[in-house]
């Protein structure tokens, strides 16, 4: 979904910028708030942006015959909330923005706006109401990761045909030919990292289900006994 | 194995099936250049949509070969990997730590 360095007009890349930076710098403010509330986050929140570093670093085929990566923002969206996943997608995005000629920093307004903000309120949203209508916790994580990696793409697809309608059929036409590149692309992307997803979150409630009741993602039930002394 | 183990497992041998299966099924046959990037090819789109445009910036940094690129996209992989394994290491050594205390503690 990277938009590479210098492929939007100045106006655009501005635009972009400006729409992001509030959610990025709430998020700071939000980060640095959990981590004094919680110290013991600290841990947990390096975790989250770790799997954004992996996942995001993974370039899958599709059947589309072309091949792409997952964004791996819907774990910590669920964990910490989205406003804390802007300021772990913006630090991703810069890393390969800076060493990977990877997206840009002109383009780096778009691509934080579709993979650190719009991708994971999607994925917080679905999850949020999946959770409500009391589907088992693994299911709602699923979908919850599975829209947070969609949306980021269509997202993307929008922002490409703004800047670059198709001069015959306009903005829609161009929206369909950067969703065929992106979006369909995508799906089968996005089942794999609903599927790490709930891989990780398996693995977080085998081993942290205390910091997963803190943050509201598990319920207290009877806990084992070394899950007790660890909290 | 344990039943948790047996999901996991699966779990990883599914993800490692939807990357394999484009690639066996030959769903980028009949392309000039098979599995290429999406994001290469919405430049291309680009291209075709505006023959004029010029990006106007260009990277500060730009790996110098593909293989270089290679290296530091298996870099930010082995970052992310190495954390996350910490995290878990640093969980499980707690776990253990606290039942060998509790174990050893006297019967109160």
């Amino acid at each position: 979904m990277h938009i590479a360095e210098g492929f939007l007009p100045p106006l655009h890349a501005v635009a972009w910028g400006a729409a992001s930076a509030p959610f990025v710098v709430h998020g700071v403010r939000s980060l640095t708030r959990e981590v004094k509330a919680n110290p013991e986050s600290t841990l947990l929140l390096g975790a989250s942006g770790a799997f954004t570093f992996v996942l995001s670093a993974l370039k899958i085929p599709s059947v589309t015959g072309s091949c792409s990566h997952p964004t791996g923002t819907g774990l910590g969206a669920i964990l910490f909330r989205p406003p804390i996943m802007a300021v772990l997608g913006t630090i991703t995005l810069l890393f390969q923005a800076l060493l990977l000629a990877h997206g840009g920093l002109t383009t780096l307004g778009a691509n934080v706006f579709s993979m650190a903000i719009a991708g994971p309120w999607a994925g917080y949203a679905v999850y949020r109401l999946l959770r409500k209508s009391g589907l088992p916790l693994m299911v709602t994580v699923f979908f919850g990761a599975f829209f947070a990696d969609l949306v980021t793409y269509c997202v993307t697809s929008v922002q490409l045909a703004l800047a670059f309608p198709d001069p015959a059929s306009g903005f829609a036409g161009s929206l369909a030919k950067f969703g065929g590149i992106f979006a369909v692309t995508q799906i089968p992307l996005a089942v794999s990292e609903g599927l790490l997803t709930v891989l990780v979150m398996r693995l977080l409630m085998a081993s942290s289900k205390s910091d997963l009741v803190r943050l509201g993602v598990a319920k207290l039930t009877a806990p084992r006994t070394g899950e007790k002394a660890a909290a | 194995m344990s039943k948790n183990t047996k999901i996991n497992t699966l779990l990883l041998l599914l993800v490692a099936a939807l990357a394999v299966l484009p690639i066996a099924l030959g769903m980028g046959e009949g392309k000039e250049e098979p599995f290429t990037g999406a994001d290469a090819q919405a430049e291309a789109a680009i291209t075709e949509l505006k023959p004029d445009y010029e990006p106007w910036f260009s990277p500060l940094y730009e790996p110098p070969s593909g293989e270089v690129e290679s290296a530091l996209f298996a870099l930010q992989a082995a970052l992310g990997a190495g954390v996350l394994a910490y995290y878990f290491g640093v969980r499980k050594g707690r776990r253990q730590g606290a039942a060998a205390a509790a174990a050893a503690a006297p019967e109160a």
